[in-house]
């Protein structure tokens, strides 16, 4: 899957690169595991997180901005088999895309969903996005924003995702451990990224000093998982909780659109015309 | 009798709609050609509702002015209605709510008396109208029997008192003909689709194509079909797209406005070359415009629609075995051709119930898909002559299937690359020319009536069956384009041969139709346009042709 032909254009030190190395370690090993990598699609909405399926020789669906949940909803419910896990960014599903991941979250469709978070649109050149601070200065917001940030997770949680985890591009080992347990999981999984954009909000030092390893609480209890969700709004200056929040088992959508279940229409058709009469 | 009109009208929630479809059952039953129009206001209860049943010795598809039947539930059916009535029309009413001339029953105190729901006032009403038409009661019963399928005595028993009350005026005599299954364009061609190995169908409610979603969805199971009612019509088009993606056939039906919300997935469909069936019903505009009439406003639309240069296929069928013929034929070649395709109704032909005659069936182009071959490194989009490239899915080993938005090599990998975008640019157009050929070589173009007159009334969609009717006395000869992306200008031209003059009738205001003919270098000579949302009667369209015929 590494082909190396394909020039990588992210900046140097972009977060993304740690994504894409600690991505393709999770497929080779899920492959060890079992899950092959035929059946592995990658979808992707537009905006440098996006760029990653054109660096992973892997099957791939390059859709457009903020639709890429949309469309891998129909590949799920096309071939239940195949696994499929969707790079997109904050302003593309937290912003122009919204309504797909919350409807997304609410079917409890198996599809795992990795939100390149660096809080801010970088490609479009450094604009602020749904989970930007209270005042923040980009080109569009040059007094600063007059708005608050959502808390994705928060949402999500509230929308019925059964698995909901916050990872950190600097903390690779955790990255990959959530990565495959997300893809893995029966149902929504959603993976908040904390992806540095060096360009446009360097957040380093205020992520490396202020995160800190989620452990000890039932992630199968909803409540508990809010309480630590919440303790971090994505403005203040509160510890940023890196982990998994939530875990849960819950139908999903896609079970109940199992199999091709081919037949022979031709007779079905005839009976209903008969019924016409 | 040759024809037969039957009205009957109510208020929303009435269940003037059910009543007209066993109406036509009926008179289907002898042997009739049936044709339903339906015509109600955008909501539940209240306001007036009516439809025309009308049956004929021939294929019909259009209302006349009168009708020979008038069954009242509401004082509307009366005022409203006036121009519908000529000398001969029978009135039947329900005397405790109407007052009318005519055959007066006390329909509401009947089914009160029997302990009945108001709606089942049109059961008594449709008893009536058996005797009114003179049908034996035997008949009659078998009839409703079969179809009404919910309390089903007291229904019976509620029809034969209106049976009891009302008086032979007519005598409907079998035809020599065995009755043919009726149903509604959308029916059609969810049929149509369906047959031609549709996998999925996904849609948001939107008059006049929610009836497609709601009869694919209660026979999903029998069909295996997943039917899919997702967030918006941006999600529909997106999934439909991974639907293609993953190898799996689907489909799409909207109106106008959610159409609107599909196009940056049209566009995407058309540089990702991934198949896909819209059916974009239509119904006057612009915006929310309104809802349950009908028009021919977004042919140019659907035309353009979409950023970009792209292929892509447009068919507009004209009646229920169009329907399902030419939603067939969609289906088969955007997979065939990997593009869009768009199936243009207006709400006349979608929610219109026509006789259906399943012998008459026309074979669908061979579904001749080009399969990727397995050997070498899989190409999504390789180049090729046609420009059509193989095809292959995800989740069998030893191939990786790319598919891009943005302009792409051969693999799928994003390029910027200037001779490359030039090139893949190129490839996608060439499928236009691929997709040309295979029209012209199908029946694209229709020609009725008079096929030496000097003039041609040329029309498309719900217009077919109005300008072959409105012009069976004229010297006039009805062309209509069942394609009109791309436009099959080889068929046009011919079919136009030795015309002096060429009128357009269409529902719009601005000739649409007769713009893009004018852009194929056909000279339109007059226009008769309709934008009330209502169809012409026969007798109004034939007064307007017969006083533009040179
Ligand atoms: C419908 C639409 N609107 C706008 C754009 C332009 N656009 C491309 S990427 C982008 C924002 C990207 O931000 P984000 O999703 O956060 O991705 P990032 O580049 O930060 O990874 C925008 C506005 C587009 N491609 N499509
Ligand atoms: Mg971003």
């Amino acid at each position: 899957m590494n082909e190396g032909q394909t020039p990588i254009l992210w900046c140097p030190g972009c977060g993304n690169f740690a994504v894409l190395n600690v991505m393709r370690e999770v497929l080779t090993e899920l492959q060890a595991e079992g899950v092959p990598l035929e059946q592995v699609v990658l979808a992707a909405g537009i905006g440098q997180h996006a760029k990653i399926v054109d660096y992973l020789k892997v099957n791939s669906f390059y859709a457009l901005h903020g639709r890429a949940v949309a469309a891998a909803e129909g590949i799920k419910l096309a071939n239940p088999r195949l696994k499929v896990i969707v790079f997109v960014g904050d302003g593309d599903s937290y912003g122009e895309g919204l309504e797909h991941l919350i409807f997304a979250a609410k079917r409890n469709i198996d599809l795992t969903v990795v939100v390149h978070n660096n809080r801010v649109y970088a490609l479009t050149t450094g604009q602020y996005t749904p989970t930007s601070p209270l005042g923040y200065k980009g080109r569009s917001t040059p007094e600063g924003t007059h708005e608050h940030p959502l808390n994705p997770l928060e949402l999500l949680l509230a929308a019925g995702a059964t698995y909901l985890a916050r990872g950190y591009n600097a903390k690779t080992e955790q990255l990959k451990l959530l990565l495959k347990e997300a893809i893995l999981h029966p149902g929504f999984a959603l993976i908040d990224l904390l992806q540095v954009c060096v360009t446009f909000y360097n957040q380093y030092d205020h992520y490396n000093q202020r995160g800190y390893e989620l452990t000890g609480h039932n992630h199968a209890d909803y409540n508990e998982a809010l309480s630590k969700i919440k303790e971090w709004d994505y403005n203040s200056d509160a510890r940023i909780a890196l982990g998994k929040f939530y875990q849960v088992e819950r139908p999903t959508f896609d079970s109940f659109f199992r199999g091709d279940n081919k037949v022979d229409r031709e007779p079905v058709i005839k009976k209903l015309f008969e019924r016409m009469v | 009798m040759e024809s037969l009109s039957v009205f009957i009208g109510g208020r929303a929630g009435d269940g003037i709609d059910q009543a007209s479809l066993l109406i036509g059952k009926l008179l289907n039953q002898f042997g009739y050609y049936i044709y339903i129009y339906r015509d109600y206001p955008s909501l539940i209860r209240g306001g007036h509702t009516f439809s025309i049943v009308r049956a004929a010795q021939a294929r019909i598809g259009a209302h006349r002015q009168t009708v020979d039947v008038l069954l009242a539930l509401n004082q509307d059916c009366l005022d409203k209605h006036k121009d519908k009535r000529h000398s001969r029309t029978i009135v039947v009413y329900d005397s405790d709510v109407v007052k009318s001339d005519g055959l007066g029953i006390p329909l509401t105190s009947m089914v009160k008396e029997a302990g009945g729901p108001e709606i089942m006032r049109n059961t008594a009403m449709l008893g009536a109208l058996a005797k009114v038409l003179g049908l034996p009661w035997e008949k009659f019963e078998a009839i409703a029997r079969a179809n009404l399928k919910k309390e089903t005595e007291l229904n019976i028993a509620l029809a034969r008192k209106g049976y009891s009350a009302a008086d032979i005026f007519y005598k409907i005599e079998a035809q020599n003909k065995p009755p043919l299954p009726i149903l509604t364009g959308n029916e059609a061609l969810a049929l149509g689709l369906s047959a031609a190995g549709l996998d999925a169908y996904v849609a948001y409610p939107m008059t006049p194509s929610s009836t497609i979603l709601h009869f694919l969805a209660e026979h999903a199971d029998e069909l295996k079909l997943k039917v899919i009612h997702p967030e918006s019509e941006i999600a529909v088009i997106m999934m439909a797209l991974g639907f293609a993606y993953a190898g799996r056939r689907a489909a799409v039906g909207t109106s106008g406005g959610g159409f609107c919300l599909m196009t940056e997935g049209l566009s995407f469909a058309g540089m990702a070359e991934l198949p896909v069936v819209i059916v974009l019903g239509q119904r006057p505009g612009p915006s929310t415009g309104l809802p349950t009439y009908s028009s021919q406003t977004e042919l140019l639309f659907a035309l353009w629609s979409g950023q970009g240069e792209f292929s892509r296929l447009i068919v507009a069928p004209g009646d229920a075995e169009e329907a399902y013929y030419w939603s067939g034929v969609a289906l088969r070649l955007a997979w065939k051709y990997q593009l869009p395709a768009i199936i243009l109704t207006d709400k006349n032909v979608a929610e219109g119930t026509y006789n259906f005659d399943p012998k008459e069936i026309k074979q669908l182009p061979e579904e001749s898909l080009d399969l990727w071959s397995g050997s070498g490194e899989y190409l999504r989009y390789q180049e090729t002559a046609s420009g059509v490239s193989p095809l292959a899915f995800p989740g069998e080993p030893g191939r990786v299937v790319k598919i891009n938005s943005y302009e792409h090599e051969e693999n799928g990998t994003t390029t910027e690359d200037r001779p490359l975008t030039k090139k893949m640019q190129e490839k996608r157009l060439r499928k236009g020319i691929a997709l040309i050929k295979e029209i012209e070589g199908l029946e694209a173009v229709k020609v009725y009536g008079r096929k030496e007159a000097k003039t041609a009334v040329v029309c498309w969609g719900s217009g077919k069956h109005l300008c072959v009717e409105a012009t069976e006395k004229l010297d006039v000869r009805v062309v209509m384009p069942l394609v009109l992306s791309p436009l099959p200008l080889v068929q046009l031209r011919r079919a136009l041969e030795g015309t002096h003059q060429i009128i357009i009738v269409e529902d719009n205001a601005t000739a649409q139709l007769a713009q893009l003919l004018k852009l194929g270098g056909i000279k339109v000579d007059a226009v008769i346009l309709t934008y009330d949302g209502r169809p012409e009667t026969v007798e109004q369209l034939e007064e307007k042709i017969a006083r533009g015929v040179r």
